[in-house]
């Protein structure tokens, strides 16, 4: 069942730009276990849309199966939601994209559903470069079916089941960024201030937008020996920098940090302003974000933070030369061709 | 087989190597008799290869205007040394053969009963011609020139088919016209002509058009408002992406900005593509895919998603041989049974059975209105023979008035008028309820599509009631359905017939032929033409009202029998199948042998006339 939240607001609630609360982007209650991290991005996501000031209703919410997928109910009530099949929400969203290129597009998947059956749809989604944020909520295993390693678990790492991964696991920042992806992040559930700032460009971002987040199940892989952990992540996270994400139309305000800082303007004017950033990175250059997310990973640690950013990749819609209005508005008088056309049409085959 | 052709009357087959550029040459020889007025008829039978294997190409001319296959090939042209005594073997007794005797084929191999036309084909393309590169194209006019000759075929068609197809290239006109009348002087200074059999002018294909169905298709979904397609390349489907693509990009681009109002994506495999259309349907634009058999069976999984959580979805299967990849270049209708029962779960489906290309049209169109009235699946059901074919067909209509039926949408005014919005509400109380596409309303309208069960609010639930409320629903919905869909066509013999004969789609041709022979030989027969499913009363009716019925189709296990006996519950035993699955289109001779076994007195049906 979804339960819905009580529709009480405070009276002193904050209003966005567009004079919304942020209860308007509430979903119904979880039913995911108590401490899941998913709910934690669910969270993220709700008060990124919320700060973004975007119009509920402007947003689709799409998903595939696994309890990742079931979060859709429990973040933006107000927005259309498509709970699609296993692995392949990355077609579904890629259909919606086509009708209508003017909403905002939240892709919600996990380890199992888009590294393991949705590998395929993945992969090709990157290529198109579809635009939408597509959120990885990655445990390292199968929730909803009580705790099997996924794709995503590191060799040797185990679970509440207590045997070791066997087989080598599966970098889905690392393959974002060989496909050719635009944007590509991770960040931990655990780590709102970085999390909402990187959703925030995510959506802003002309085009795909990958973010891998770590998001341990409390259940079945909170283990000492799990390196998908509440504990291992805290302990080997790494960032790549500090981001702050800075709409349109708002002065940069971001505090300064020690260490070089560097601000991206985003397609739409916005800007990602980065700070404290780590040595021999520079979010522009595809090959650097690759060696640190390989070196980090050699030393153990989880390189977290924005990876890479190409802003000016064109999206699907400027690749296949649409017009201007959304597919799903054009009518008769748009998409019928005259008769002539199809008289002249007869003739060629008389 | 005796041999009933004559004037107007007889079948050539054309055996020629892939990849050899003689599928031009055999389309003008179809195209020539179709401009002077005669019923025709043009098959592929190709391997599943690009280039070096043996091609054949079937035209049967029939002045009757039966334009089912015939078997029986009257005059064999055979320029593939490969299958040659294949092809010397397939000539009726008393038929033709002519071949290319630059490389004389040795008396003993040859038969008796068939009359040699021997033409130095690749001797006299070499003499005339000077650019090697040509030299394997002319060869093919040549014979072409050959049959013109022997079959009393109107040169001055031929050459404004040339006209017409090379617009404003003299020069490559003036080589194809020499090459032709080499062949044609060399028939007539060598053999005596016309043959028995020939063509004889008729006024009998004014005003209609040759055209393959996987054309009509793309064409029907241009003018169905199709924006979005998605499809994966498969054999024999794919000409309708290419078509498909082709008219958008002719007539489907704006004129001021240069931008198209399409959008076409290759997917990476069939799960995608359906993947696609139902995320684009979902979000309001009309979109389609294209694909066969082993296509569906990959989409299956979406398909029943799309059914359970209604969203419209238009599918077209241009059917082939299976299982597996079974022979992928052979026709068949084996996917009946997949195609309606599609999915897991409890799932059945709107399937429609073009049998021309002018239905391939009209039917994509109405596919797009059906699946948007109905929000569910709706799968077209071709097959190789209809989608890759040529076919006689009426001319492409549509109707400049008409609107697209895109259901029960909802607005934003709609939505600000309604106290609440619940999406599967049964408002109407014909199974179908209101639906809004994303975007809509600032604060009403949203709801949340799902696989799993919901109740009618759009809500989560797993209560086994509402559950059951929803199937009993969607159920409800196939009956609504079944006053939408096409309705059969009816065949009725005058004189009233114990005997129903019921087919769909390519078989058509063969079957209506199939029932005139019976009937001039005085049994009595009706006939009913399937054209969709869910099947209407009229349907049950006719099968009640007929002694003994024969479903006649093109797969092994009489699927649409199968079909028709588990949704009408009519006498299985009354019900027999007649099936061809060669992959060869299906012939009415074959169809009447086998009704002639199962009726074997075929007066006694007459009979009960007197």
């Amino acid at each position: 069942m979804s339960y819905k939240r009580p529709a009480f607001r405070h009276p002193d609630a904050a209003i966005n730009e567009i004079g919304f609360h942020q209860k308007d982007y509430e979903g119904a209650l979880s039913t995911l276990c108590a401490g899941c991290g998913h709910d934690s991005i669910s969270a993220a996501i709700i008060q990124a849309c919320f700060e973004l000031s975007i119009p509920p209703h402007r947003i689709a919410k799409i998903s595939g199966i696994g309890c990742s997928s079931k979060t859709p109910t429990y973040f933006l009530a107000n927005s259309h939601g498509f709970n699609s099949v296993h692995g392949r929400m990355p077609s579904v969203a890629t259909g919606a994209v086509m009708a209508n290129k003017d909403l905002t597009y939240i892709g919600v998947s996990g380890d199992g559903d888009t590294a393991s059956i949705g590998m395929g749809q993945f992969a090709h989604v990157v290529r198109r470069n579809l635009n939408m944020v597509y959120i990885v909520m990655n445990n390292g295993c199968y929730g909803l079916t009580k705790g099997q390693d996924s794709a995503t678990a590191d060799v040797g790492s185990s679970g509440k089941a207590g045997v070791p991964t066997m087989f080598s696991s599966i970098d889905l920042a690392g393959l974002a960024l060989e496909l050719g992806a635009g944007f590509v992040a991770r960040s931990f559930s655990g780590d709102k201030n970085q999390l909402i700032p990187l959703i925030k460009a995510g959506i802003s971002h002309d085009g795909f937008a990958l973010i891998d987040v770590l998001s341990p199940c409390v259940t079945f892989n909170n283990t000492k020996s799990s390196t998908k952990s509440y504990t291992y992540v805290r302990d080997h996270m790494e960032s790549t920098s500090i981001a702050d994400f800075v709409p349109v139309k708002k002065e940069i305000t971001a505090s300064v940090q020690p260490g070089e800082s560097k601000t991206i303007e985003m397609h739409d004017g916005s800007k990602i302003s980065l700070s404290s950033i780590a040595e021999g990175w520079d979010p522009k250059d595809r090959l650097s974000a690759i060696n640190a997310i390989h070196k980090a990973s050699l030393e153990g640690e989880v390189l977290t933070g924005l990876l890479y950013i190409d802003a000016a990749q064109p999206p699907v819609h400027k690749l296949l030369n649409t017009v201007d209005a959304p597919l799903n508005s054009l009518q008769e008088r748009d998409l019928v061709p005259s008769q002539e056309a199809l008289e002249e049409i007869n003739m060629g085959f008389r | 087989m005796s041999d009933r052709s004559g004037i107007n009357d007889f079948v050539v087959r054309f055996a020629n190597v892939n990849g050899t550029g003689s599928a031009s040459a055999n389309t003008m020889f179809a195209k020539t008799i179709f401009r002077m007025g005669v019923p025709v008829s043009a098959k592929n039978i190709f391997p599943s290869n690009i280039q070096g294997l043996p091609t054949w190409y079937e035209v049967r001319v029939n002045g009757e205007g039966h334009i089912g296959r015939r078997e029986g090939v009257n005059l064999m042209i055979s320029v593939n040394p490969q299958s040659m005594y294949q092809d010397l073997k397939n000539t009726m007794s008393g038929g033709y053969f002519m071949y290319d005797s630059t490389w004389p084929m040795p008396r003993e191999k040859r038969r008796e009963d068939v009359h040699f036309l021997e033409i130095p084909l690749m001797q006299l393309s070499n003499e005339h011609f000077e650019d090697p590169r040509f030299r394997q194209l002319f060869k093919n006019i040549i014979y072409v020139g050959a049959c013109a000759t022997l079959l009393n075929m109107d040169r001055e068609v031929i050459v404004g088919l040339l006209r017409d197809q090379f617009p404003g290239k003299e020069k490559v006109i003036e080589k194809n016209v020499k090459a032709l009348d080499l062949g044609m002087e060399y028939a007539k200074t060598h053999w005596e002509y016309p043959l028995p059999f020939h063509v004889t002018p008729l006024d009998m294909t004014q005003g209609k058009i040759m055209i393959d169905g996987n054309t009509a298709c793309g064409l029907g979904a241009v003018y169905a408002g199709a924006t979005v397609m998605a499809w994966y390349p498969i054999t024999p489907s794919t000409s309708v992406a290419d078509a498909f693509e082709k008219y958008c990009k002719q007539l489907r681009v704006d004129p001021e900005t240069g931008k198209n109002k399409f959008a076409i994506l290759q997917a990476e495999d069939e799960l995608a593509a359906i993947g696609i259309v139902i995320g684009a349907n979902w979000n309001g634009a009309r979109a389609f895919t294209a694909t066969s058999g082993p296509g569906v069976s990959l989409m299956n999984e979406f398909i029943g998603l799309a059914y359970f959580a209604e969203i419209p979805t238009v599918l077209i299967d241009v059917q082939r041989t299976g299982p597996s990849t079974g022979m992928p270049t052979r026709t068949q209708q084996s996917d009946v049974m997949l195609g309606f029962y599609a999915s897991h779960g409890d799932t059945k489906h709107v399937l429609l059975f073009p049998s021309t290309p002018t239905e391939c049209f009209e039917m994509t169109a109405t596919a797009f209105d059906l699946a948007d009235r109905l929000q569910t699946p709706v799968l077209l059901m071709t097959d190789l023979d209809l989608g890759m074919n040529d076919h006689m067909s009426d001319p492409l209509t549509w109707d400049a008035d008409k609107q697209y039926d895109k259901g029960k949408v909802l607005s934003a005014e709609d939505l600000d008028q309604m106290e609440t919005f619940g999406r599967y509400l049964d408002v109407d109380e014909d199974g179908i309820t209101y639906r809004t596409i994303p975007g809509t309303h600032p604060s009403k309208g949203s709801f949340f599509t799902r696989g799993t069960s919901r109740d009618e609010l759009a809500r989560y639930t797993e209560d086994g009631a509402a559950y059951v409320r929803n199937m009993d629903r969607l159920l409800k919905k196939w009956e609504t359905a079944k006053s939408l869909v096409p309705s059969p066509q009816f065949y009725p013999d005058p004189s009233g017939a114990e005997v129903g004969l019921i087919f769909f789609g390519t078989t058509t041709d063969s079957a209506l032929e199939a029932m005139s022979v019976l009937r001039n030989e005085g049994m009595s027969v009706d006939g009913m033409r399937l054209k969709a499913t869910p099947f209407s009363q009229a349907v049950l009716d006719f099968i009640l009202d007929h002694k003994t019925i024969f479903v006649i189709e093109q797969n092994r296990d009489g699927q649409m029998r199968s079909v028709l006996i588990n949704e009408l519950e009519v006498d299985p035993q009354k019900v027999i199948s007649v099936l061809n699955y060669d992959g060869f289109p299906i012939t009415a001779v074959h169809i009447t042998r086998h009704i002639r076994q199962h009726l074997p007195h075929p007066q006694s049906a007459s009979a009960k006339a007197l």
